[in-house]
């Protein structure tokens, strides 16, 4: 105890809140600088953005005449959100989409939440009977009216096409990883063609053959619905661009996994399905998700084979001749809805890989 | 490269058009109980959404016009947005069957690509904005001007040929989207902005003080906006060509979307008799029902009030119709509607 008390503490300015910013911002003559700089760079930023955002805003009332035009309008957004949540579809049917929204969100409530049981039938309901539900309540069929997919818009066409490119994309992904990989000539040269040239080509090419060639070469009275043919192009595109994904993980595994599953009886699916990967998938998750959330961004692209998707909405609101004039609101608006859809995807993939780490 | 596109086109057309000849879009439609028609991603006043996502302008009301002509109810229509470069192909393609998309009706679109007009519904044209304290006045003083317009349209090259046929210099500032041009100019980054006069005036309301800028004038291109169908079947083109003159014509003889119940029912002027569907058997030489003028007034309207209501003085796109080629030929304008007898 009485060397305790002897102890002589640390000078003040080398703890707390003075000493971290000795140690971290103002350590050298340099960063002394930069910090100012960085501090007044924030300072003429950030007062002027929050007075646009939410101080000198305008969030209540109903019509054009109720902006200020102080600061932003979110009254546009606001009276128009039914028109960029949902699209044109008819308003008596919104229930059907909600639906859908809800049993997404308990599901995958369910699966977030640690220590639960049966957590595989759950993802593999929502894996293939969900998608079968979502196709009869989003479009229709029997009990139900028939909703055309040129009614689709808004966030919900933003989720049905990065919903279907994400989950469709990484199986097909996986098994042309494995059929560029495989041993036998002609299944490695068609997936090998098939990547090269689906990555070879930009997305909005694809697209737009999708939408303006793909026509003209059908029968007149034949036509494929104009959104199916942008999801097979975003599958499609998305897929190649995963499998060589795979493949990176594929080659990163060690032989003697392949040698010693061999060794232990294992038929190559087996083989694949039990040892190589779970473990090479886990590998290139971050690169997964990147692919995902790049996906998802994409989606903005069918804005140019006239599909209104969540950003070609708010484009497309923001020429009611009674709301002209508010494009910046809606591209403000619109950047912060993806941001929160791809931070989710960024935190959900660091919380997978932390779950799955197994310490190699 | 342009031939050989030209040359695809018209080669996949030719294929493609072939049953749509002989199916006739009419039969088809009336048995369909609907048609598909083609409007734009969004323009204000011409086709762009209501709030609660219904489509209106004066270019969805021609659609109305066929709808109610055909089916005695304008809403038998569903809208197809399209963007401008996929337009012609989805006509070709039958995925539509009406194109009413603000498109300028041109010599080489109506000769090469299988495609037909069937008249006009908009007299557009460009034109320029300034500043009012800039004091100019005319588009011949814009001589060494700065000029805001968007990138790769006829718009540019119309441009360019203003200020080289009147010898005059300009610098061109150039953006991909109307939002951005509209806000260089309006961060004064160039003098004048130049694009369509209806595109003038419904960007104008976006500006942070628009009684500030005037348009200028001058109409610098002629650009004639109409209802496209599909070339070779002339049936449904004479439907289409129909419904927009009995709009116009109705509105020379004073029958409006309001007065029309009444003043068919008063009317002595036989022209009046035969748009009321009351002589003339109009409807039959379309193969339409007798009443299909009639529909259209009441349902949708004359071009009058159509054009007030869409993009007239009192909506905020404010295009003045006095003394605008769309006023009517009475009032010195160019609408002028053939006889419906």
């Amino acid at each position: 105890m009485t060397n305790a008390l002897n102890e002589i503490k640390p000078p003040v300015i080398e703890l707390g809140i003075i000493g971290w910013l000795r140690k971290n911002l103002f350590s050298t003559w340099y960063n002394t600088i930069l910090t100012i700089l960085g501090i007044y760079l924030l300072y003429s930023i950030l007062p002027p953005l929050f007075n646009w955002i939410f101080f000198d805003a305008n969030f209540v009332g109903s019509s054009k005449d109720e902006c200020t035009k102080d600061g932003a309008c979110w009254i546009f957004i606001k009276q128009n959100l039914k028109l960029i949540f949902y699209g044109l579809y008819p308003t008596e049917e919104l229930w059907r989409i909600n639906t859908a929204y809800v049993m997404l969100l308990i599901a995958g409530i369910y699966l977030l939440i640690p220590n639960l049981k049966n957590k595989g039938w759950v993802g593999a309901f929502l894996l293939i009977p969900f998608p079968i539900i979502c196709v009869y309540l989003f479009s229709g069929g029997a009990g139900l009216t028939n909703v055309e997919t040129r009614l689709w818009g808004g966030l919900f066409l933003t989720l049905v096409i990065a919903g279907v490119g994400i989950v469709l994309s990484l199986p097909i992904g996986v098994l042309l990883a494995l059929g560029r990989r495989s041993k036998l000539p002609i299944v490695s040269l068609l997936s090998t063609i098939f990547i090269e040239i689906w990555r070879g080509v930009p997305l909005i090419t694809v697209l737009f053959m999708a939408s303006n060639m793909f026509p003209l070469f059908m029968p007149e009275g034949v036509n494929f619905d104009k959104l199916i043919r942008a999801l097979i192009g975003v599958m499609f595109f998305s897929a190649a661009y995963l499998a060589e994904v795979v493949r990176g993980g594929l080659q990163a595994m060690p032989k003697g996994q392949y040698e010693a599953s061999q060794a232990a009886g294992l038929t190559y699916w087996k083989m694949m399905a039990l040892v190589i990967l779970p473990q090479s998938l886990k590998m290139v998750i971050p690169a997964i998700i990147g692919s995902f959330i790049a996906i998802f961004k994409d989606t903005t692209l069918v804005l140019i084979i006239g599909l209104f998707d969540f950003l070609g909405i708010i484009q497309f609101v923001g020429t009611n001749p009674d709301w002209l004039g508010f494009s910046h609101e809606g591209y403000v608006f619109a950047a912060a809805v993806f941001w929160i859809f791809c931070f989710g995807m960024s935190r959900y993939s660091q919380n997978l890989e932390k779950k799955l780490d197994t310490g190699q | 490269m342009n031939t050989f596109k030209m040359w695809i086109l018209s080669l996949t057309a030719s294929i493609v058009m072939m049953p749509a000849a002989f199916a006739g879009t009419l039969d088809t439609v009336k048995s369909q109980g609907f048609f598909n028609c083609g409007v734009s991603q969004g323009v204000p006043g011409f086709s762009n959404p209501d709030e609660n996502g219904n489509w209106s302008g004066i270019d969805v009301d021609v659609c109305r016009a066929v709808s109610a002509a055909v089916f005695g109810d304008p809403d038998k229509v569903k809208y197809v947005p399209l963007t401008a470069k996929e337009r012609f192909t989805a006509l070709q393609a039958g995925e539509i069957d009406v194109l009413s998309r603000n498109t300028t009706w041109t010599l080489s679109r109506d000769a090469q690509i299988g495609l037909e007009f069937a008249g006009v519904n908009f007299y557009d044209g460009q034109g320029f904005m300034v500043r009012k304290d800039s004091g100019i006045s005319s588009a011949m003083e814009l001589d060494g001007a700065s000029v805001c317009t968007n990138l790769g349209t006829t718009t540019e090259l119309n441009m360019a040929d203003f200020f080289r046929a009147n010898g005059m210099a300009y610098e061109p500032v150039v953006f991909e989207k109307a939002d951005e041009v509209v806000n260089a100019y309006d961060e004064g980054r160039c003098d004048t902005y130049t694009t369509d006069k209806s595109g003038l005036a419904a960007q104008r309301t976006k500006l942070a003080d628009p009684d500030a800028h005037v348009v200028l004038p001058e109409t610098i291109s002629k650009e004639p906006l109409g209802p496209v169908v599909r070339e070779g079947d002339g049936d449904w083109a004479d439907v289409v060509r129909w419904s927009l003159n009995a709009m116009i014509e109705a509105e020379e003889f004073g029958l409006t979307k309001s007065n029309a119940k009444t003043e068919c029912a008063l009317t002595s002027n036989p022209v009046v008799a035969r748009l009321c569907g009351k002589e003339g058997a109009t409807g039959a030489g379309l193969n339409l029902g007798e009443s299909w003028s009639y529909d259209i007034v009441t349902m949708v309207g004359n071009y009058g009030d159509v054009y007030e209501t869409h993009v007239g003085e009192n909506t905020p796109v404010g295009l003045a119709r006095a003394g605008s080629p769309n006023a009517s030929y009475k009032n010195g304008g160019v609408l002028y509607a053939p006889p419906a007898r």
